[in-house]
């Protein structure tokens, strides 16, 4: 009883915060609704008994990607009122195919309360008892999905290829620190020593090392 | 679970994939560490490890691992072998144009190298959670690749373009996904097939994922009506990434249908079968009808590529052991009279520019010959036309196992809407023959020239060789999904 | 209601409270506090005369590049929770292998690591 009232809280949450990130004229706005979606998701996770998932929706999504958006539509110089503009003419297509979609769950909730969801030949394994989440998925992920989990550090590699590639530009002439060369300097190369005249003055054709001490 | 003795062995099985994935992180480390002056030796080392990837592949054993999820059979070895040859072509092409174009990077092969690796697990993928991140671990690649000219405006709208299409269409891949898991209860395809027989006509949530599934994969390989993201992105994209594009990726994303379709619905052909058929019909009338009025033979070349694809899905459709054969075969000619195309297309400049218009190529066989009997060589077999082997490609490849399911209509319509693209290929002959050359032509770069030249002999008299080499091959792989 | 979300009470509970009290603060001044609001007094104030420019500032690219990596190495860290938790519950072959899984796990982002260092996508200029 209690948690089909969470339940339907959580769904409502994430269904409205959802509409939010899409209607709201600020788009500030609309990753902070993007963080409640987020929220409300990870609070039905905790109703499935998914308790891992639910937190590594929280840590990640929340905690990294949301921000990353933040980031992107700070950085992004963009008339957002400009893009909305089209948003009345695309309207009676956007809505045809939305009705499309929401007839297709009416039918497949449908088929959902006739027959049930898995009802294939294997069942869906009951969570053990006496273990957690994390530990269901760590007896298998390193071992008969190694497969998968090699090919998920791939596709974290790719990113990160990909986001050096397309962003990582180098300014020229922009001084850099260099430890190696900090730690590596000797007296000699810092230091020397000029006699200078009385009456005249260190010399004006001092070489350029000498005079400004080096980086 | 399988016990580690068995692991080992499995690793056995993804032997390719580890070639692919090992050289890919030596090539990055070591162009790190070698700057920019290293992106020759990293494409060589690509190369070198497509063709290994590519051998251990053909040549490999064979079996099924990771819970069924990972499977080395005929079809995967066949797919793997095509996709990583187009691959290394890519690569050899991407490299030279992108040091004429002085931006000349090690990552480039690396990322060619990825992708590959993705297009391979597609092939092999034996669940739903493989195919969704092979899809994904090749996409992620191709979008870098299109926005690869990144000071480039058109090549970076073709990079945001792809990504947001293809994010969407991964959307609809995963939904149709977690459909098929909710009302399957597995996704392995095998379970599936099981369990679809057991449900006996009440599979009404399976088909709706499946339908998605389906809609996911046709944006993949741009069939329509998902297509709208192809011209657009051909255009912008730098000329090697877009025959990349149009080569192995597509043959990834159709061997992976197919084996979802044959392995996980065999008991639901007439409901899919309907489905693949729209999809294709609207594909090969869109290719043929939009490509007329296309002047850019970029996006002339994304709609030819539209109007394949259709027929490739009417191979699939059919539904038997042939029409695997015949979606192999056709799209191994197509590929490579795609990358020939493209080669000719890297290989004619005036100017330093790109010749991207058909006006541009006109009288191009007053100014050099060569070029031109290629591209008409090419142009030819694209169209269908006899002797070359785009001919027998879309007739005895793509129309014949069709046909022997029955399917006289679709074939009927794939014929109709082949003669109608032939026009804008023709025009295409007839602007290179009989126009008035605007000016000299440049000197065409040597690798593009090659190549566009060996597919041109392979289009007309080598093929005739080849494939009667590669077609046991091609009908074993047919056979090896358990199909009459 | 079973035992285990029995353990997520506390949160709910306090998450209730946080509503209760934000909406209260929001209500509060609505109802309590004076309000004759003119134009001149609502419109934003710089000195004088009327605001420029959007108050917002364009962000450098390389926050972007930075935070895209951070939630590379975060999600890298993600998958190192199961495996902690469940390595030694393992069959001792299968935890062999598990382990050595991981390692190449982190030896691939390692690579990664070592490629931005060399490209000096982790300076800042």
């Amino acid at each position: 009883m209690v948690a089909s009232i969470a339940f339907y809280v959580l769904a409502a949450a994430t269904l409205l915060s959802g509409l939010a990130v899409v209607m709201s004229r600020n788009p500030v706005h609309s990753v902070l609704f993007l963080i409640a979606a987020f929220f409300s998701a990870a609070g039905l996770f905790v109703l499935l008994s998914a308790e891992f998932l639910a937190m590594l929706l929280v840590v990640v999504y929340v905690g990294a990607v949301a921000v990353l958006f933040l980031f992107v539509v700070m950085m992004l110089d963009v008339d957002f009122a400009q893009l909305r503009e089209g948003f009345a003419k695309y309207l009676p297509l956007g809505g045809v195919i939305a009705g499309l979609l929401a007839i297709e769950m009416i039918v497949v909730s449908a088929a959902v309360v006739t027959r049930g969801a898995a009802s294939g030949v294997r069942d869906v394994p009951a969570p053990a008892a006496d273990a957690t989440n994390a530990e269901v998925i760590g007896r298998v992920l390193y071992t008969d999905f190694a497969f998968l989990f090699q090919a998920a550090g791939m596709v974290l590699l790719v990113s990160m290829i990909g986001a050096i590639v397309l962003t990582l530009r180098h300014r020229p002439g922009v001084r850099r620190q260099n430890v190696h060369d900090q730690v590596n300097r000797t007296r000699a190369q810092g230091v020397s020593v000029i006699g200078a005249p009385t009456g005249v003055g260190i010399p004006d054709d001092l070489p350029q090392a000498a005079r400004t001490p080096a980086e | 679970m399988i016990p580690a003795s068995s692991l080992a062995e499995a690793l056995g099985l993804a032997a390719p994939e580890l070639i692919l994935a090992v050289s890919a992180m030596l090539i990055l480390v070591g162009g790190a560490f070698g700057g920019r002056g290293s992106s020759g030796v990293a494409s060589l080392s690509a190369v070198a490890a497509l063709i290994g990837a590519a051998v251990a592949a053909a040549w490999g054993d064979q079996g099924v691992a990771f819970r069924g999820g990972f499977i080395a059979d005929d079809m995967a070895a066949f797919a793997k072998a095509a996709i990583y040859a187009a691959s290394a072509v890519a690569v050899v092409l991407g490299e030279r144009w992108l040091g004429r174009a002085g931006n000349a990077q090690f990552e480039f092969p690396v990322l060619i190298l990825i992708a590959a690796l993705g297009m391979g697990m597609m092939a092999s993928a034996g669940d739903l959670i493989h195919l969704y991140v092979g899809v994904e671990l090749h996409s992620l690649a191709l979008y870098v690749l299109a926005a690869f000219q990144r000071d480039d405006a058109r090549s970076s709208e073709a990079g945001l373009k792809y990504f947001v299409l293809g994010a969407l269409s991964s959307g609809l891949l995963l939904y149709g996904a977690s459909l098929i898991y909710g009302f399957a209860g597995s996704v392995r395809f095998d379970d599936i097939a099981r369990a679809t027989a057991a449900l006996e006509g009440e599979g009404t949530g399976v088909l709706f994922g499946l339908v998605f599934v389906i809609c996911g994969l046709a944006f993949k390989v741009s069939a329509a009506p998902f297509h709208m993201w192809t011209p657009d992105v051909y255009e912008g994209a730098p000329l090697p990434m877009v025959a990349f594009f149009t080569t192995a990726p597509k043959m990834a994303a159709l061997v992976v249908l197919a084996r979802l379709l044959y392995e996980g619905f065999p008991e639901a052909v007439d409901q899919w079968r309907q489905v693949v058929l729209i999809v294709a019909l609207i594909s090969m009338a869109v290719g043929a009808f939009a490509g007329l009025a296309q002047r850019n033979l970029k996006r002339l070349l994304a709609y030819s590529s539209i109007s394949n694809m259709g027929y490739a899905l009417l191979a699939i459709s059919a539904g038997t052991a042939g029409g695997i054969e015949g979606l192999l075969i056709f799209m191994v000619l197509y590929m490579v009279d795609s990358l020939g195309l493209f080669a000719c297309l890297i290989a004619a400049n005036r100017a330093g520019r790109s010749m991207e218009n058909i006006g541009d190529f006109s009288g191009l066989s007053r100014v050099n010959m060569p070029l031109a009997v290629t591209v008409t060589v090419l142009a030819l077999s694209i169209a269908g036309i006899p002797p070359m082997a785009g001919f027998w490609a879309k007739y005895f490849f793509a129309f014949q196992p069709a046909i022997e399911a029955g399917l006289w209509g679709p074939a009927a319509f794939g014929l109709l809407t082949g003669v109608v693209a032939a026009f804008y290929y023709l025009r295409l002959v007839k602007t290179i023959w009989f126009d008035p050359a605007p000016g000299e032509a440049d000197v065409p770069p040597l690798d593009a020239k090659l190549i566009a030249y060996a597919s041109a002999i392979w289009a007309f008299p080598v093929f005739y060789v080849v494939v009667s080499l590669i077609e046991p091959y091609a009908a074993q792989a047919g056979r090896s999904l358990g199909l009459s | 209601m079973n035992a285990f979300l029995l353990e997520y009470l506390p949160i709910v509970i306090f998450s209730g409270i946080a509503i209760v009290l934000g909406a209260a603060f929001l209500l509060a001044p609505m109802v309590l506090a004076p309000s004759n609001p003119d134009p001149e007094k609502t419109s934003a104030y710089e000195c004088g005369f009327n605001p420029f420019e959007d108050a917002r500032l364009k962000f450098d690219v390389r926050f972007y590049l930075v935070s895209i990596l951070f939630i590379i190495f975060d999600l890298e860290v993600a998958f190192l929770f199961p495996w902690a938790v469940s390595l030694m519950d393992l069959p001792e072959a299968a935890q062999r292998f598990a382990f050595w899984s991981m390692m190449v796990f982190l030896g691939v982002l390692t690579v990664g690591f070592i490629y931005e260092w060399k490209k000096g996508a982790l300076e800042w200029e």
